[in-house]
């Protein structure tokens, strides 16, 4: 096992607020189309600010396993 | 690293929605500005595709998140999931659209020859003399509007301090009906379009959730 990495995982239900794209430092999430937040994997560190900003709570960190990657 | 250091002008928006709210006790025709509020968010989507006007120029997201962030008047809960399901979302836009087309409906009558109530009403149901307030020289119908729209204004403004307090800071964007409508314009618009397969992460059953 190579270890593993925290990103943010945006959950069906997010309503597209922007909320969470305020919040992230490293410019890691952005709207996509006005539809969804997306999460750039090579820029989240998983921190969690987006998580606990997001009204909707659908954002949740995951780990994902790096052999997995 | 930090982007939150420098402040746009658009980040001051909760002046607007501030100003707006406190206009209307002193003359309700500036209630009309709130026209903006509605036909903005509706154009961007249809025309650029986006919800650019609920991510940065929103005024009222903006306060909500001041008073619930700054101010520490949230109890920073996440609120039940009933509010984000696509059935509230969508019923609740119904309900208010509904409500709107009905005072519509009321200004036609007074331009139809009706009295002018001037009254606001607040959740719908509770009806609050606003006679104080001028009407400038304006047609009775025009009035009528700005009373029935200062009420919608009101009534979301009231909504989005509870759920604000009782949830996190911007529960009302989660069923804000302006924001369901563009988010449905902008599905609507893409349709089909998905970027990169994302929502397969979680069904590919290699991540694990370690906090919410």
């Amino acid at each position: 096992m190579l270890g593993t990495k925290k990103l943010a995982h945006v959950g069906d239900e997010c309503v597209s607020c922007g909320a969470c794209v305020k919040e992230c430092q490293l410019n890691a999430i952005s709207i996509y189309k006005g539809m969804y937040a997306d999460v750039d994997k090579n820029k989240c560190v998983g921190c969690g600010k987006c998580a606990k900003a997001c009204p909707a709570g659908v954002i949740e960190i995951i780990s994902k396993g790096a052999a997995a990657v | 690293m930090s982007k939150k250091i420098k402040k746009n002008w658009y980040d001051y928006m909760w002046i607007f929605s501030v100003t707006y709210l406190v206009l209307g006790f002193f003359n309700i025709i500036f209630a009309w500005l709130g026209l903006i509020c509605f036909i903005l968010p509706l154009a961007i989507s249809i025309i650029h595709g986006s919800k650019a006007y609920c991510n940065k120029y929103c005024g009222r997201g903006q306060l909500l998140d001041m008073l619930g962030r700054k101010f520490s008047l949230s109890r920073n809960k996440v609120p039940p999931k009933f509010l984000r399901s696509k059935w509230f979302r969508y019923g609740f836009l119904t309900f208010f659209m509904t409500m709107f087309l009905l005072m519509l409906y009321n200004t036609y009558l007074v331009f139809a020859g009706a009295s002018l109530k001037e009254v606001v009403t607040l959740l719908w149901v509770f009806k609050l003399p606003w006679h104080w307030a001028g009407t400038t020289a304006a047609p009775s119908w025009v009035a009528q509007f700005a009373f029935g729209f200062y009420s919608v204004m009101l009534t979301s403004t009231i909504l989005g301090i509870i759920t604000m307090i009782l949830f996190r800071p911007r529960s009302w964007c989660v069923y804000c009906p302006m924001g369901s409508m563009t988010q449905g314009i902008c599905t609507i618009k893409y349709k089909g379009e998905n970027k990169d397969g994302r929502k397969s992460e979680r069904d590919s059953g290699i991540v694990e959730v370690i906090s919410k």
